[in-house]
């Protein structure tokens, strides 16, 4: 079995409050929702998903509430609160100063 | 997100725990299913599907955990851990306990014996700045520490800069008036500054002023306050009032505080001033007081004692004929009263500190036995997620919990200890040691209680984490690991018990050595026959009896009567009862011998005719005193053989005459019999020269009086009270005891048979837990070798050869064992030599004897392993694997 990239450190919440800015969700649809939108490539293990939703319920960045689906199961599903999404903001801005850090780097290294 | 808020959702997730994890549960379970779902739209056998979602979502119970350590306390894990410990611990009942109550007890003894020890050597006195105070007395060659007299003192005042003060005290006895009779009280006689010295202050009234102590002054008292309760009321208009002492009135001025105690006159309940120069302190040579000294700032003790020797010396120099040979004597009041007693709290200490090592070190190695036990388990959380560090804690954590209940039961059975052994202090005895009342559970034992406490829960928490470093967890899993983790076990566990069985053996030869001295004690030749003698203490006014015939009557009278009574064969009466002290003492001069004025210091006794045959001494030559030995014949000694071998080898003493250092002709005395040596100072005392003069040339109004009577000499002690004061009314009596009763009640005898008793419940208990610890090694090895021993049986080994092999395992052991402690031993018996009387430290028969009762209990507990060894299916046991 072909290992998978891992995700890179701190990114899960991240990832977890960009996917709930569209709509509120489970935990399995946020998991299978990032697994789609970057076409296989990101797998979010279990084993962090659910410690890493109960770091952002304590944080007060997103809030859950006991629904029911569409095929009619009790699901936790997970919100976005005001906080959360300030939140993702920042996130989001560092991110992109680091990814174009990073890019900045590269290119230096290639052109040398 | 303020870290505020974070904590309250923190607390109210700690409250709504149980619907936290039922909440995770379902949304995990949730997660699973629609996982499940996918892997069956997929294409998977349901059944496939199932473990494929289970096989990707992992380690549920590790991920909810971690999702617990989000919103979790860091405190939470150690009340889980807490609570593992106990739920462990109540599984197990019959372990807990064992552990709880081993270490209870080592830790109770040795807490207890710690808070004398606290008590006596670190705050021993009660008073100011007590490491200042000295006690000051002439030496000489037969005493390093004798009576200074009252003139050696006031020069020694006069002269010294050693001493901000310098202050005296001695012991006496008043007949005191009471409606009901006289009665006879024990007193202090003190210098005007003695209570300043000592920095205490009377609670009620005042102080002696300076001056108040001079011959001619005033008859004034101060009142301990035990007195001023019991025989006055405790009554606060007391103070002016006046008290008959031996028919003179004396004002009561002031009432000594609660928490004075002068141990060396530990039961005075009068103190008076030194006033008028009474009886022999006319004399130089009249020693009868104790010095007290409070030391100048910066002068040290041994500065002190220089100074003290040279005025000694100038006095010697200045009055000859009784000062030649004194010296001077300065040493720490504290050491005075504790001296005796040091040793043998050491002793004890020690002893409780072995006591308290040999419980660890037990239930170390039932820790490790259980560990051992519960190797599957640890394999089995450790193959779930536990990490290592997590393991760890929770052995330390148990290890903590035990040892923190059993230092509760330690701390409670230390208090109750406590109050047994001071319970078991005669009164006489915490007379002289004041710091008793200190002995309790206080900030100092709790500290200690807690040392000792942590020290044992490092014990306890290392011994697993030790054994659990060595494991491997994958091999506790397999049933494989077994051979290696029980040669593991047997090593670690055979050093523990070398060690518990060596500690035992050390603590036995202690007892055995102790209990050994005490028998040569109690059993030392005295000279005398000590059973069916009855003695009583009698004080007759002097108003009574101004003159010599007039008390020579009252001997005789008291004589008569009491001979009289059913059961009395014969009646003595003397100056003071044997096996006391070496005290009392004269010092003679042969006519016709050399002398150059040295101090040839005797015991000297006034001793009725009747003494002598009453105590059924021995006479080896001449004869003994008759009735005709009075004031009108001249003055005649009976002397006893240590006399006659120092002053008179190879002679006859009979006939020689003895007399004081400058012959006056009144002081000259006729040797007429010679009298096998009785013992006059205590039992661990030497034998000392002893002259006997006739009570009835030598007479006083304070006597004891000796009865031999049959059958029962304790029941006639009430009758010859009675039948003194039929004699006369006004005679006090007092400290009426069996002779028998006298010599087990000396303070020698008391300490020692207080600390055999002591070292003798240590040893025991030594003893039963060592056996006890080898009893579980050899039994945990045989069922971990019962497998072994099935194939042994099987091959054809016999039932005999089982035993040896079971046997000579235990054996090994013991011998190890025996011979460790008996180096221990002999080097523990060094330390506590002088505590040894009439007893070798290598004393063969006790070494012999111990290592032989250590031995054979030690291997009647291998026997019972061994027989259930030997008694082993083969097809059972191969089967049982």
């Amino acid at each position: 079995m072909a290992k998978k990239p891992d995700l890179l450190p701190g990114t899960l919440d991240m990832l977890i409050l960009k996917t709930l800015q569209r709509a509120p969700l489970h935990g399995y649809g946020i998991a299978l929702s990032i697994k789609r939108l970057s076409d296989d490539v990101l797998t979010v293990e279990e084993g962090s998903l659910y410690p890493a939703l109960q770091r952002l319920l304590l944080q007060g960045w997103v809030k859950a509430e006991w629904k029911m689906t569409e095929t009619n199961r009790r699901a936790r599903f997970y919100t976005l609160t005001a906080a959360g999404r300030k939140q993702l903001g920042v996130e989001l801005t560092q991110f992109e100063q680091m990814i174009a850090a990073i890019g900045r780097v590269l290119r230096d290294v290639q052109e040398a | 997100m303020n870290s505020i808020s974070r904590f309250v959702k923190k607390l109210a997730l700690l409250f709504g725990r149980d619907r936290y994890s039922a909440d995770l549960d379902e949304e995990m379970a949730f997660h699973r299913e629609q996982a499940e779902r996918e892997f069956v739209a997929g294409g998977m056998m349901p059944e496939a599907a199932r473990y494929a979602a289970m096989r990707q979502f992992g380690n549920a119970t590790r991920m909810k955990e971690r999702s617990h350590e989000v919103v979790g306390f860091k405190a939470e894990t150690v009340v889980q851990d807490l609570r593992f410990a106990l739920r462990q611990l109540r599984k197990n009942p019959g372990f807990a306990l064992t552990a709880i109550m081993i270490l209870a007890l080592g830790m109770g003894v040795s807490v207890a014996i710690f808070g004398f020890v606290d008590a006596a050597l670190l705050e021993p006195l009660p008073y100011a700045a007590p490491n200042r105070l000295m006690d000051v007395d002439e030496n000489s060659a037969m005493f390093p520490r004798s009576n200074l007299s009252r003139d050696d003192y006031e020069d020694w005042k006069r002269l010294n800069h050693s001493f901000t003060s310098l202050e005296v005290y001695g012991g006496t006895g008043y007949l005191l008036r009471t409606p009901s009779g006289p009665v006879p009280v024990p007193a202090g006689r003190v210098s005007d500054g003695f209570f300043r010295t000592l920095g205490v202050k009377p609670m009620l009234g005042r102080d002696f002023l300076p001056g108040e102590d001079r011959p001619g002054q005033a008859k004034i008292l101060i009142l301990s306050y035990g007195t001023w309760l019991t025989r006055y009321g405790g009554r606060r208009d007391i103070v002016g009032q006046a008290v008959n002492l031996n028919e003179d009135s004396y004002t009561i001025i002031g009432v000594l505080p609660r928490e004075f105690s002068f141990a060396p006159r530990g039961n005075a309940e009068f103190w008076v001033p030194l006033l008028d120069k009474n009886g022999c302190e006319v004399r130089r040579s009249c020693h009868n007081l104790y010095g007290v000294g409070r030391l100048r700032d910066g002068v040290t003790q041994r500065a002190a004692l220089e100074e003290m020797t040279a005025i000694a010396a100038q006095l010697a120099v200045q009055y000859p004929g009784s000062n030649q040979g004194q010296g001077a004597s300065v040493m720490p009041l504290s050491e005075l009263i504790v001296g005796k007693v040091r040793p043998i709290l050491f002793t004890l200490l020690s002893a409780a500190g072995l006591l308290l090592l040999i419980a660890c070190v037990n239930v170390a190695s039932l820790l490790l036995v259980r560990s051992e036990a519960r190797r599957r388990e640890i394999a089995v959380r450790g193959a779930l997620g536990a990490t290592r560090v997590r393991l760890a804690r929770q052995f330390v954590t148990e290890g903590l919990l035990l040892a923190a209940v059993g230092c509760i039961g330690g701390i409670i059975a230390a208090g109750w200890v406590m109050t047994m052994l001071k319970r078991l202090v005669p009164k006489a005895m915490a007379d002289g040691m004041p710091f008793l009342s200190g002995v309790g559970v206080n900030a100092h034992t709790g500290m200690f209680a807690g040392a000792v406490a942590l020290a044992a829960a490092l014990l306890m928490a290392a011994t697993p984490v030790l054994r659990l470093s060595f494991q491997d967890i994958r091999e506790g899993l397999g049933d494989g690991g077994r051979a290696a983790a029980g040669r593991f076990w047997r090593r670690m566990g055979a050093n523990l018990v070398v060690m518990e069985l060596s500690v035992a053996m050390v603590l036995l030869v202690g007892a055995g050595l102790l209990g050994k001295s005490f028998y040569r004690l109690l059993h030392v030749e005295n000279g005398f026959d000590t059973t069916h003698l009855a003695t009583v203490q009698v004080a007759a006014p002097d108003s009574g009896y101004p003159k010599t015939e007039q008390k020579v009557a009252l001997y005789r009278a008291i004589g008569r009567r009491l001979s009289s009574l059913p059961g009395v064969q014969s009646v003595g009466i003397t100056s003071d009862l044997p096996v006391q002290c070496n005290c009392d003492t004269d010092w003679i001069r042969i006519v016709g011998k050399p002398f150059h004025g040295e101090h040839n210091e005797v015991d000297e006794r006034d001793v009725s005719p009747g003494y002598l045959p009453t105590l059924k001494a021995r006479l080896v030559r001449g004869r003994l005193f008759t009735e005709d030995d009075d004031a009108s014949k001249g003055q005649k000694i009976v002397i006893n053989e240590a006399l006659a071998e120092k002053y008179f080898p190879g002679e006859d003493p009979i006939g020689q005459k003895v007399g004081n250092g400058d012959l006056d002709p009144k002081s000259m005395r006729e040797i007429i019999g010679v009298i096998a040596n009785v013992r006059e100072g205590g039992l661990d005392d030497e034998l000392w020269p002893a002259e006997y003069q006739a009570l009835y040339q030598s007479s006083d109004t304070f006597f004891a009086v000796a009865v031999r009577t049959t059958p029962d000499e304790k029941a006639a002690l009430p009758v010859l009270v009675k039948a003194l004061h039929e004699v006369d009314p006004n005679l006090g009596t007092y400290g009426e005891i069996t002779m028998t009763d006298q010599i087990e009640s000396t303070q020698t005898a008391l300490l020692h048979r207080l600390s055999t008793w002591l070292v003798g419940g240590f040893a025991g208990m030594a003893l039963v837990l060592g056996v006890v610890g080898l009893y579980g090694v050899i039994a945990y090895s045989v069922s971990q070798r019962t497998r072994e021993i099935g194939v042994r049986m099987a091959l054809g080994a016999q039932r005999s050869s089982v035993y040896q092999l079971v046997l000579g395992e235990a054996g090994r052991l013991i011998v190890v064992g025996v011979v460790v402690g008996l180096a221990g031993a002999v080097g523990a018996a060094m330390l506590m030599r002088k505590l040894l009387f009439g007893v070798q430290v290598w004393d063969a028969g006790t070494l012999l004897g111990v290592a032989v009762v250590l031995g054979a209990s030690a291997m009647l507990a291998s026997y019972f392993p061994a027989r259930r060894a030997a008694s082993v299916n083969p097809t059972e046991a191969l089967r049982a694997e």
